[in-house]
């Protein structure tokens, strides 16, 4: 390795300036929620003098955050196990059983994938509307479960069509039948791909706005991003309160992100690469 | 190798005569794509018809439909605040596209050239940090770090250059370029591993022998990591694309499109079109052409990097 000393310091002085660039404004509202509510504090880094940890009791309480929490758990229970299950279904029978016309599913599915939310968002809303299930959890459940489809069938079918096929000949042989094929063989090899997109699906409903915006009026039956944007409305005057909400709508992925970074970043390249 | 294999023998399986069994097993297999399919159809494909649909009519969504043909098209194209929704998308995809891939660039190659240790895996995690936030809570810092009181002016003027601040996201000129800087920060991160991924997976002996002959950094990188990167380089311009072209939390968040139309992008407008105005057709025919616009952008960038993986 041949790197000059003045490239080394160039590169390390590049990189830590963007770490910093980062890293700032999450020391910035950080401070900030620490000064006192209602007041409009100069944003620079002087921390201040007595700092107000009760803005973060407060906005707990004004967030509604246990309801909060409560309501984003529930719809990634509802969205993220029901998206595993039958995308790794109709991968297997694409990418695996390679029924006829698996072709054509594919590219229906893979259009998807260029779809941004807001072009489909008004028809869904007004059939929500007339099926009855507009402004509850489901609303935002049942649509963003379809959303995923075309990510997560393709993420699931790039796994299975490159699963040797000698493994299936043999079970027929026996005798399996195609669910035991599924559920006794190839299920179980495919736990890895299964997980990432458990990871991906989790971090994304939690992180939805749109569809929880759009969707339901009660901020306490939508998703962290969206109780957020709620909250974002109501206390968009009190700097330090606004901080310190935001803050504890950050604190659990931020946990989750630094308990799994690896498998994490993994995940999100991996789906980015294959989508 | 598998797959060719794989292939020949669903040839075989094709010539024989369709046997009850193989009908049997070909018909379980649809039965396995029915729960996918039907969700996709029903949350995804008719909404999308429908969306076609209802760009043809004037309507405000409980009333009487009116057909008026291609006339909400029409209106896009010529009322300067819809169509110039469709230029602001494009201007953010300088800020949340060229730039975060450009600069990802050059801090991979860095990190791969001179911090593959401790360091290196330190600098991917922090910068990666912003992608797994939501993005509205992205737009809440910065739409506090942004204001007259906030870190960036503090800065500025420590640096002695407290002439220019200024409330960025309320000013005209710079709302669009601020709202930028926070697609630069959310995707910087994404685009820098995404590239350093790859240029691990570039033979080690090719920079080797360009370093024997004493190549520089810039040298290495232009003609070694840019080229045999290309296939990164597509996947992130895609995803940046789309983010860019599709960009609604950031915007709603921070300025809701202003001030004035300044930051407007088309996601912003089809929520007010359909949610506060009801002008439901107008609202689908911009929908319909954000989704051609993101086609025809897409398109072009895929071609281009398959035909180089090749």
């Amino acid at each position: 390795m041949r790197v000059a000393r003045g490239e080394l310091w160039a590169g390390r002085a590049l990189l830590l300036a963007l770490m910093a660039f980062t890293i700032l404004p999450f020391i910035s509202i950080f401070i900030t929620a620490l000064h006192p509510s209602g007041t409009v504090p100069a944003g620079g880094l002087e921390w201040p003098k007595p700092p107000q940890w009760i803005n973060f009791v407060t906005a707990f309480k004004m967030a509604e955050m246990p309801k909060l929490l409560a309501s984003s758990i529930f719809i990634v229970l509802a969205v993220v196990p029901a998206t595993l299950v039958i995308s790794t279904m109709a991968g297997f029978a694409i990418g695996l059983l390679r029924i006829p016309g698996a072709r054509v599913l594919l590219f229906l599915f893979v259009f998807g994938l260029t779809l941004p939310f807001q072009g489909i968002i008004i028809p869904i809303y007004l059939l929500e509307r007339a099926i009855g299930i507009y402004n509850t959890r489901v609303a935002i459940a049942l649509p963003l479960i379809a959303l995923y489809m075309p990510f997560a069938v393709f993420w699931m079918r790039a796994h299975f069509v490159n699963m040797p096929s000698e493994l299936s000949e043999a079970a027929r042989v026996d005798g399996a039948t195609t669910w035991d094929l599924f559920w006794k063989i190839h299920v179980p090899l495919a736990r890895a791909p299964v997980a990432s997109l458990g990871i991906l699906t989790s971090i994304w409903t939690w992180n939805q706005f749109l569809l929880a915006l759009v969707l339901v009026e009660d901020p306490t039956q939508r998703t962290m991003a969206g109780g957020l944007g709620a909250f974002q409305g109501q206390y968009a005057n009190d700097v330090p309160l606004l901080c310190a909400g935001t803050i504890l709508i950050l604190v659990p992925t931020l946990i989750v992100f630094i308990l799994f970074q690896r498998q994490i970043i993994m995940a999100l390249l991996q789906g980015a690469v294959k989508g | 190798m598998t797959s060719d294999r794989r292939a020949a023998a669903f040839k075989i399986s094709r010539r024989t005569s369709p046997s009850k069994k193989v009908r049997r097993e070909n018909f379980v297999g649809w039965l396995f794509t029915l729960p996918a399919l039907f969700m996709y159809a029903f949350f995804v494909l008719v909404p999308f018809l429908l969306t076609i649909l209802y760009s043809f009519f004037r309507w405000n969504g409980v009333g009487p439909m009116t057909w008026v043909g291609i006339k909400n098209y029409l209106s896009v194209l010529q009322v300067p605040n819809l169509v110039g929704t469709i230029f602001n998308a494009f201007w953010l995809v300088v800020w949340f596209s060229f730039i975060p891939v450009g600069l990802g660039l050059i801090v991979a190659s860095v990190i791969h050239r001179i911090a593959r240790g401790r360091f290196g895996t330190v600098a991917r995690t922090v910068l990666f940090l912003p992608q797994v936030i939501a993005l509205v809570a992205a737009g809440i810092i910065w739409g506090w770090l942004l204001a007259l009181p906030g870190l960036i002016n503090q800065i500025l003027k420590a640096v002695g250059l407290g002439v220019i601040t200024r409330a960025w996201l309320g000013d005209f000129h710079w709302a669009l370029p601020s709202v930028g800087m926070v697609g630069v920060w959310v995707l910087l991160g994404f685009c820098t591993v995404l590239l350093e991924t790859g240029m691990s997976k570039i033979d080690p002996a090719l920079y080797e022998s360009a370093r024997l002959d004493g190549a520089s950094w810039f040298q290495e990188f232009l003609g070694i990591t840019v080229p045999l990167l290309r296939h990164e380089i597509g996947v992130c311009l895609t995803v940046t694309v789309i983010a860019a072209l599709a960009a609604f939390d950031i915007i709603w968040v921070t300025t809701a499109g202003g001030p004035g139309n300044s930051t407007s992008v088309p996601g912003i407008q089809i929520y007010i079109l359909a949610f506060t105005q009801r002008a439901i057709g107008l609202a689908s025919a911009l929908a319909v052409m954000l989704m051609v616009l993101v086609v025809i952008v897409i398109i072009p960038i895929q071609w281009l990097t398959r035909e180089s993986a090749q």
